[in-house]
């Protein structure tokens, strides 16, 4: 038996997956969710082989949710209408279900997760990609979703103090103290609002909002003081890029 | 093309006048000068009809050439050679008439150059009046037309305003009736009925078309029960209408994208339930109508403010009313508030 989770925050739209499911004897639905939360906890406790996962659900896109999840199973995706999603989907030639779909379209698409079954590797690098390129939509640049034990915190922009290279990771400092999400410094780079963040050094993005001096450090050197008493080092092409937003 | 000066009744009478009374004055100047009445009234009729002729052409040539500023020196060579013309024929045509008086021939000669400068003058006033008509004729056409475009802009953008249905609100519902036809035959068909009548209110209703609060609200619940069908228990409204307010009137479809726009801040923003409250009040001759809806101020960006629906709602009440201060939002605690001002007239 193949574990199933169905999320999306609508009832009636779960209930078409459910209905549409029981053709599928083989498939076994273990949880319905209506948020990405939800969701989240539900993936983390049964470890499904494959999600119905929803776009637009509250607090939390399922792109967000999916970001979350260390190895994300294989998703088929259903969404009613969302021109970047649906790009995004096309791009990287994961399955997608627009609502609202019929039985046949629904087999479809069962029938193409099975065959590809063995070859869970690919599935989940083509999950990957597109959860990068899902997380450049404009809606996702004034946020950052991450993961606080079994938690999910939902940090808006404007209280990222700044971000802090860490190994595979990238440190998120705050006023509650950091947290920890496994991206590159490029990936934030090009999410976040370029005109409130600047990539000030290889290892440093900052929040020109909360710099409130810059002085001199070493020769060539900077370091950006930010209003929390954090000082944030600055390198000399940092420097320039860092002016060019503050508008010096 | 412009019309002429000549069909416009006042100028005839003006041009007639002018006419009559320069014929007159030709005449009694000419005997003034020792000319018998009769020559002199013949003279006065042979110089002025052809004088006449060259100012008809005049307004006519300029009607279908109005010259640009830098080719003023055309219309100054043009008046130029009519007055040349003009003489040479009187100069040819006079004497054959009145050629019988006695010193006729004379007064003739000494009166060309008088006879110039007052048929050069006559005719340059002509065509400096002739372009300053048909330029004012040109503008006023220019005006028009820039304000029947504009008409025609604001009422398509109205239009484009009023229609932006939501496609995910769209196929959504469908997705819901898609659901429902299988289990609970009976409320797919009641919610296909919802929807259609939903749709058709946006189609059939005019731009400037006015509506009485309660006819808003009745279409409002439409759009809030298919709402309600695809949320669940998720969503609830309560409306409070106020004492007087029923019969007011606000533009057709003003309501309901405010209203969307606070279930989406609200339902999207908050998990659990959301409950959606609608108050209506009369002040001053004002109908507000105020929308609340829940959020969570701690993950809410600052700048989401004003969703898109918001947006429309603004540009179409200053296209309605030419005012910027009829939407107003507010933030307090973890609810929101949309307030939009009616000036009843």
């Amino acid at each position: 038996m193949k574990k199933i989770i169905i999320i999306d925050d609508e009832p009636l739209a779960r209930s078409v997956v459910k209905e549409y499911l029981q053709k599928h004897p083989s498939l076994e639905l273990v949880q319905e969710c209506g948020d990405g939360f939800e969701g989240f906890k539900a993936i983390q406790q049964y470890q499904p082989d494959l999600i119905f996962l929803d776009i637009q659900m509250p607090k939390i896109t399922g792109f967000e949710m999916l970001e979350l999840i260390d190895q994300p199973p294989s998703v088929i995706f259903t969404t009613a209408f969302d021109e970047y999603a649906i790009k995004a989907f096309e791009s990287h030639a994961v399955d997608y279900l627009l609502k609202p779909f019929g039985q046949d379209r629904f087999d479809k698409a069962i029938a193409k997760w099975s065959e590809q079954q063995p070859a869970t590797a690919i599935k989940e690098k083509a999950t990957q990609d597109l959860i990068e390129t899902a997380s450049l939509s404009p809606s996702q640049s004034n946020r950052i979703v991450v993961k606080n034990g079994s938690k999910i915190k939902i940090i808006p922009a404007h209280d990222v103090f700044y971000l802090e290279a860490a190994d595979d990771y990238v440190k998120i400092h705050t006023q509650e103290g950091y947290f920890l999400k496994s991206k590159t410094m490029n990936h934030f780079e090009q999410s976040l609002d370029t005109q409130q963040f600047a990539r000030c050094h290889r290892s440093y993005i900052v929040n020109v909002q909360q710099i409130t001096r810059i002085d001199a450090y070493e020769k060539d050197n900077h370091v950006a003081i930010l209003r929390s008493g954090a000082k944030v080092p600055v390198s000399r092409s940092g420097y320039g890029k860092l002016k060019e937003v503050l508008g010096l | 093309m412009a019309q002429s000066p000549l069909s416009e009744k006042n100028f005839r009478i003006g041009f007639i006048t002018c006419w009559a009374a320069m014929f007159i004055d030709h005449t009694i100047v000419l005997h003034w000068f020792g000319l018998p009445w009769q020559p002199a009234l013949i003279d006065s009729a042979i110089s002025n009809t052809t004088l006449l002729l060259a100012s008809l052409l005049i307004i006519t040539i300029l009607r279908y050439y109005l010259p640009k500023y830098e080719q003023h020196v055309n219309i100054f060579a043009l008046c130029l050679l009519l007055t040349i013309l003009w003489i040479l024929k009187i100069r040819w045509l006079l004497p054959l008439v009145n050629g019988g008086y006695e010193g006729y021939d004379l007064i003739l000669k000494r009166s060309v150059p008088i006879r110039f400068s007052l048929g050069f003058l006559l005719l340059g006033c002509l065509t400096l009046l002739s372009i300053i008509w048909y330029n004012q004729k040109e503008q006023k056409e220019n005006e028009t037309r820039k304000s029947d475009s504009e008409k025609l802009a604001k009422e398509a953008e109205l239009f484009k305003l009023r229609q932006q249905l939501q496609p995910h609100f769209l196929f959504n519902s469908l997705n819901s009736i898609n659901a429902l036809i299988g289990s609970r035959p009976e409320e797919a068909r009641k919610m296909v009925q919802q929807l259609s009548d939903f749709l058709r209110g946006t189609i059939k209703k005019e731009e400037t078309q006015w509506v009485t609060l309660n006819e808003e609200l009745q279409y409002l619940q439409l759009y809030l029960d298919i709402e309600k069908v695809r949320f669940g228990n998720r969503l609830g409204t309560e409306t409070t209408i106020g004492e007087g307010t029923a019969d007011l009137k606000l533009p057709a479809l003003l309501l309901q994208p405010i209203v969307e726009n606070a279930i989406k801040f609200g339902l999207y923003d908050t998990t659990g339930e959301t409950v959606i409250r609608i108050f209506t009040a009369k002040e001053e001759n004002n109908l507000f109508i105020k929308v609340l809806n829940p959020f969570d101020p701690e993950t809410a960006s600052p700048k989401k403010g004003t969703g898109f629906g918001l947006k429309s709602v603004q540009r179409r009440l200053y296209l309605l009313f030419a005012r910027n201060d009829l939407l107003q939002t507010a933030a307090q605690e973890n609810i929101f508030t949309t307030v939009v001002k009616i000036p009843q007239t």
